[in-house]
């Protein structure tokens, strides 16, 4: 074998195979970066489990919801929680695994005529799997009439929860109330998203007088306590308007005021890049403005500008379920995780049902889910940054 | 200084008539205008002298004129002293205001003070001491102030009280002494009531203060002048109260600023779950009912409580800080 024919062997391939491994070996996206400094945060990893678990529940309500949240039951009013057991233990067969709830027994209260609950042992109620129970539309649209579990005769009742004062599933309003619950936080968070990146941008990249007016308007807005100005403005509603107008009413009036913490954010991101040396390249290349903030600078700030809007989301969540609280928020036929605990509002009706603060639970699970992720994010948002 | 007095000055008186604008224009939100509420209440009463009485009502409050023209009148008479006239209680708004004020700005004031002296040992405690128990037990209280809303904490609270002692939580005076005049004995009452909104109040801020705190801490104890300070002998206990906590502590009276919103907002909630004579509980139940000029007139009175706090502190931070007063930061 000749040298040549050495030499054009070792050319022809190994030049290929030693620059294919190194430009995917040694080259990760920004997003691959991010996720890998994300995946650190055992804290951030955990939540964000737990949120896809929420907004999956929430997505599936019809299926997942046992009863219809508005049915209302006169005989089971303030019903606590039932005993629900997976085995059952028979004469003829011994421990079988036939999963069950207890029924109810009334007994009166001779002197004060009240009613309680017991658990009644001899009462069992099957619980099934995909039962045929009640029918309702799938987002609207799809007839179904199987839900994930449910109990099938006409007398049973399934409360996994209790129910409320009047005697409505407290374990199917609580999954429909996620829907809106969860949903408004996003969709509040989105537009203040919107309103922020637009207002915030146009003061950080232009400056100038629009820059120091649009700040004093933030400072404004920031200045004056926000429940009060969300209570007026929700106050102002019109009583008529159906529960759709209502929802998106209440969006708005939170994101009028959520907007501020977003335009400050992406306000000094825009400055501290408008000095950077690709931006003044653009700008010399004679790009456009609208160009410039769109392919050159809302790129490397936008993992920053999602790590904040998480951190809103709680905020949002917490306002409106302190609207719906006070009454002045959702409405009744409406079920957020506010409507809900309005029933706990007084005393009277905590003594006799304290499971009405199993909403409140998941609300503060929520929040914190939402904090550890935003905290996750915001840290693993800057891949380059010093902590890594 | 005097230059900087005046220019805060200036932007307060601005900032003030902008939210009466805000207030006003809240006021004119719901259709219709506030004489309709009331002449549709007579008529429900069976008055059958209320058309004349309407008209005359809504000449004297000008209702016919151009949102403007509406808004200088409101905003004439408020500069006046009259703040309207509440339709539903049937008393004027300045009347309802004075007598629940007193105990609102009590409460309000408490809860600040409470705020501040839980979150300062504890911020700097949990960043001198990082990583130990009492640590932990911080950063779990912290947790529990951001994620908890006030409204939750006052029922929980509420709901073990009657849990445990059987008595409900309701007010701020036992039975006897609502209508008493203040005594010590009545004084003795309130402050054994006080503690629970007190509380509620004050968690959300103090968890975020802390945490502020600890972070602003935790940057200044490993600066060369802390190490400088230990290696000549000083003890552990001075150094630290000396010269890193006065570092930490500048950004902390700049969120002045924001204590004041975040107390005012939660006392509101607060102050109704747990039925509080204050201002909030009316503020609510005039929104419900659409007595708007209370309403406007109770929204503009907090709004301005918060602009007038903000003034206080911008002007003590600049006295501290002359960075501030002379534009060198934005602060």
């Amino acid at each position: 074998m000749d040298k040549t024919q050495e030499a054009l062997a070792a050319a022809d391939e190994p030049v290929f195979e030693a620059h294919t491994p190194l430009t995917t070996q040694g080259t990760e996206t920004q997003f691959q970066l991010i996720w890998r400094a994300f995946k650190a945060h055992r804290l951030a990893m955990v939540s964000l489990w737990v949120l896809i678990f929420l907004y999956a529940v929430a997505a599936f309500a019809e299926f997942l919801a046992p009863n219809d949240p508005l049915d209302v039951n006169a005989r089971y009013t303030y019903a606590p929680p039932q005993e629900f057991r997976w085995f059952e233990h028979t004469e003829e067969d011994g421990w079988a695994f036939r999963p069950h709830v207890l029924g109810y027994d009334v007994e009166v209260d001779p002197v004060a005529l009240r009613r309680t609950f017991v658990m009644d042992e001899e009462t069992k109620y099957y619980v099934k799997f995909l039962p045929e129970t009640w029918e309702t539309k799938m987002w609207g649209f799809i007839p179904i009439s199987r839900h994930l579990i449910g109990v099938e005769g006409r007398r049973d009742v399934l409360f996994l929860m209790g129910t409320d004062r009047l005697g409505r599933d407290l374990l199917s309003r609580l999954i429909y109330g996620a829907r809106i619950t969860l949903s408004i936080g996003l969709a509040g968070v989105g537009l203040s998203l919107v309103l922020g990146v637009i207002i915030g941008g146009i003061s950080g990249y232009y400056g100038g007088i629009v820059d120091n007016l649009i700040q004093r308007v933030i400072e404004f807005i920031r200045s004056i306590p926000p429940i009060p100005l969300w209570m007026g403005f929700a106050a102002a509603l019109p009583r008529d308007w159906s529960a759709l107008q209502n929802y998106f009413a209440i969006t708005l009036i939170l994101s009028l005021i959520g907007w501020t913490e977003l335009a400050r954010v992406v306000r000094s991101r825009f400055l501290s890049l408008k000095s950077e040396d690709y931006v003044s390249a653009a700008k010399l290349d004679g790009a456009g403005d609208f160009r410039i903030i769109w392919r050159h600078m809302l790129p490397a700030f936008s993992s920053h500008i999602i790590a904040t809007a998480t951190l809103a989301i709680p905020g949002m969540i917490l306002a409106e379920t302190s609207l719906s609280f006070l009454g002045l928020g959702l409405q009744t036929p409406i079920i957020s995780w506010g409507v809900l605990l309005q029933e706990a509002q007084n005393l009277r009706a905590l003594a006799d049902a304290p499971w009405l603060l199993i909403p409140g639970v998941f609300i503060v699970i929520t929040i914190l889910a939402m904090n550890f992720l935003g905290d996750g994010m915001r840290d693993a948002a800057d891949p380059y940054g010093s902590n890594h | 200084m005097l230059r900087f007095i005046a220019n805060r000055m200036f932007a307060m008186v601005i900032m003030t008539l902008v939210l009466s604008f805000v207030c006003f224009f809240i006021i004119q939100l719901p259709p219709g205008d506030v004489m309709t509420a009331y002449a549709a209440q007579l008529a429900a009463a069976g008055d059958s002298s209320s058309a004349d009485t309407i008209a005359r009502m809504r000449a004297a409050y000008g209702l016919d004129e151009p949102f403007l023209t509406q808004y200088f009148i409101w905003l004439k008479s408020l500069l006046s002293g009259n703040l309207g006239y509440s339709f539903t209680l049937q008393r004027p708004v300045s009347e309802i205001v004075s007598s629940r004020i007193g105990i609102s700005l009590a409460v309000e004031l408490l809860a600040i003070v409470v705020l501040w002296g839980i979150a300062i040992p504890v911020g700097i405690y949990s960043a001198v001491r990082r990583y130990s128990v009492g640590d932990m037990f911080a950063t779990v209280f912290g947790f529990i102030g951001i994620a908890v809303p006030n409204f939750l904490l006052a029922l929980l609270i509420m709901y073990i009280i009657y849990l445990y002692t059987g008595t409900a939580v309701d007010g701020l005076f036992s039975a006897e002494y609502v209508q008493a005049r203040w005594s010590l004995a009545k004084l003795w009452d309130f402050f054994t009531h006080v503690w629970i909104p007190v509380i509620v109040i004050a968690t959300g801020g103090a968890a975020q203060i802390i945490r502020i705190l600890r972070a602003n801490l935790l940057d200044e104890l490993n600066k060369p002048y802390v190490v400088t300070a230990r290696a000549k002998g000083m003890s552990e206990r001075r150094l630290i109260m000396r010269y890193p906590v006065r570092v930490a502590m500048i950004p902390l009276v700049a969120t002045v600023g924001w204590v004041l919103p975040t107390v005012i907002s939660s006392s509101i909630v607060t102050a109704i779950v747990l039925n509080l004579p204050t201002l909030s509980p009316i503020l609510l139940r005039s929104l419900l009912t659409q007595d708007m000029y209370l309403a406007g007139a109770l929204i503009l009175f907090m709004g301005l409580l918060t602009l007038i706090g903000t003034l206080v502190s911008d002007l003590l931070l600049a006295w501290i800080d002359p960075r501030i007063r002379t534009g060198m930061t934005d602060g």
